[in-house]
């Protein structure tokens, strides 16, 4: 079933896995009892071979379960996981062979060079000898650490180490790479130098990227896909342009001077064409029109005849921001933030 | 074979490691000094009490400081170990092709390898101090190599908790919990004979106290090799099962990530 709908019997006979990351029904959770947190309830997605793949979520949402049980770290308590055609937890080893993962935080030893480091992970995937050394030296040149390679990590810097990260996980050219929050903890300008990585890495050939991140840019700049991931489900799927394109028109956002009540806004913009999904929030008010510019007069006259003061508009093209509100049914930051108090 | 080239990786990077801190190997180096000089002037008179068959005490009690010397230098293996698992060095060699029993082997190899340094460096010690081991050059190797199997098996056993603990402070407390009783309640400063009888008892199923004899046996002018043989296969066994638990840990650690 999963293994035929990914797989493609070419007309020679050869077997091309067109899914390289399959994840069917994936359920995961951690503790006893009432102690009980449930990471992913039945996540499914998959990821076709030559793209970048993003898992878009706040933190909690089970992107880095997702990750563990794909690169064999974690076993799913349900469902099956495939990568490149093979299952994850009945051939491990086979799966570890076609992977290379940036897991979130870092990997680096800290008590080696960058130079040990490669050459270390390099052994552990049977390379030796000169082959090993041209590897771990073009790699190391490629990332930028050409001059840093036979100092101690310790000193590296945090992007330097994740650059490191990075090179250690392409040692094997693994076929499959995974990316957990690649980009988490960085200064701006390194997590722009880490995009532009990134972005050479997948397009390269044949090479399948599944990328996680709770930042929306990131998803919507790199990947080919997003599957945007709440409460350890996918909510929603497909191209960053076909997500944003499913909501028809642009946002409407604007500033009243005092918070008003929901029902009253609701009922002073009711009567005007094409505003829809108007939402207040204090002294925020959120809607969607077919044509924001022309929608703008419209609102605030309709606003000012009721006696609301409006202090700001500002009109949108969708983001992925309002993608993840119309699926998960809150915004961003909200699911940040309630993740982190339940973390607490 | 895998499993042997992956430990040599392994062991080269502790060694390494260990290479790279000087006052860290000072400190290994000193330490066993250290307790052989303190504890051979501060027992000295023992040699007189009567019933005690040995007149050399630094003889005596070298065997002790070098199973000491192990225990103690393998009950805190797991510390390094945990520091992998915050850095996320762990998890980076659990999505890779590598042996789980290397990561754990690579480590005992690297402390026996210490454990074999610091016990020559007691021996030497000793024989300045007036030890004469009977036993000779073979007995000296049957000693280090039994204080090595103590070792392994507290680092296997260390490196276990290690997956389980995952924090420092429970490591710490475990093995303060276990390691200096286990010294105590064995021969390795004071004859068997003259230690109160419950705690000769408990000295015949400490495994600290299999290795001082069997070491202690080995080193003297008679070495009783039956002795020897059977404590060196407690030793064994205990090994064995210090290694699958280890090996188990893996797998707990690895659920629950």
């Amino acid at each position: 079933m999963l293994m035929e709908s990914g797989t493609k019997i070419e007309s020679s006979g050869a077997v091309v896995v067109e899914a390289m990351i399959e994840a069917e029904g994936l359920v995961k959770t951690y503790g006893k009892r009432d102690k009980a947190v449930r990471a992913l309830g039945g996540l499914s997605f998959r990821a076709r071979r030559g793209t970048v793949f993003a898992l878009l979520g706040p933190n909690g949402a089970g992107k880095s379960t997702a990750v563990k049980i794909l690169t064999t770290l974690t076993r799913p308590d349900e469902g099956q996981a495939l990568v490149a055609g093979t299952d994850v937890v009945a051939y491990p080893d086979r799966v570890r062979r076609t992977i290379g993962v940036v897991s979130q935080g870092t990997g680096v030893d800290i008590q080696a060079t960058g130079r040990e480091n490669l050459r270390l992970q390099g052994q552990l995937y049977g390379m030796r000898g000169r082959r090993l050394e041209e590897r771990a030296s073009e790699l190391l040149e490629r990332f930028g650490l050409a001059d840093a390679a036979d100092r101690i990590a310790r000193g590296y810097s945090g992007g330097m180490r994740r650059r490191l990260d990075i090179a250690m996980s392409l040692v094997h050219d693994p076929q499959v790479l995974f990316l957990d929050e690649p980009t988490t903890g960085l200064d701006p300008e390194v997590r722009a130098d880490m995009w532009d990585q990134i972005a050479a890495l997948a397009s390269e050939q044949d090479k399948t990227v599944l990328l996680t991140t709770h930042y929306l840019e990131e998803a919507d700049q790199l990947a080919a896909r997003v599957a945007i991931v709440d409460r350890g489900k996918v909510v929603a799927e497909g191209t960053p342009e076909e997500l944003k394109s499913e909501l028809r028109g642009d946002a409407v956002y604007v500033e009243l001077a005092e918070p008003a009540v929901d029902g009253a806004v609701r009922d002073a913009l009711a009567p005007i064409a094409g505003v829809r999904e108007v939402a207040v929030d204090g002294r925020a008010l959120r809607a969607r029109a077919e044509d924001g510019g022309r929608a703008v007069p419209s609102v605030l006259q309709a606003l000012e005849a009721r006696g609301i003061e409006v202090l700001s508009v500002r009109v949108a093209r969708p983001s992925l921001d309002d993608v993840y509100l119309r699926y998960a049914g809150r915004t961003f930051q909200e699911a940040e933030s309630e993740e982190t108090e339940v973390k607490k | 074979m895998t499993v042997v080239r992956h430990s040599y990786f392994m062991t080269i990077r502790h060694v390494r490691e260990l290479l790279r801190q000087p006052w860290w190997i000072a400190v290994t180096l000193v330490q066993p000094v250290i307790w052989l000089l303190l504890f051979g002037a501060l027992f000295k008179n023992v040699v007189n009490i009567p019933g005690f068959n040995s007149t050399n005490y630094i003889e005596f009690l070298a065997p002790g400081v070098i199973v000491m010397t192990a225990l103690f230098a393998s009950g805190w293996g797991g510390m390094p170990l945990i520091d992998d698992i915050e850095r996320g060095v762990t998890d980076r060699f659990l999505v890779s092709p590598v042996k789980r029993t290397a990561l754990i082997s690579g480590r005992l190899v690297h402390s026996s390898l210490t454990i074999a340094i610091q016990s020559v460096i007691i021996v030497v010690l000793a024989l300045i101090d007036g030890a004469a081991f009977a036993g000779g050059f073979g007995g000296v190797v049957v000693m280090i190599a039994v204080a090595i199997l103590l070792g392994a098996s507290f680092g296997a056993l260390s490196n276990g908790l290690a997956l389980l603990a995952r924090r420092e402070e429970t490591l710490i407390a475990i093995m303060n919990f276990v390691l200096l009783p286990l010294t105590f309640l064995s021969s390795a400063f004071m004859q068997q004979n003259l230690i109160p009888t419950w705690m000769q008892h408990v000295a015949d199923f400490n495994p600290v106290n299999w290795a001082v004899v069997a070491g202690r046996s080995a080193v003297s002018a008679n070495p009783d090799w039956g002795l020897i043989a059977s404590r060196a296969g407690f030793l064994v066994a205990l090994l064995l099962v210090c290694l699958a638990f280890a090996t188990r840990a893996f797998r707990t650690y690895q659920r629950s990530v």
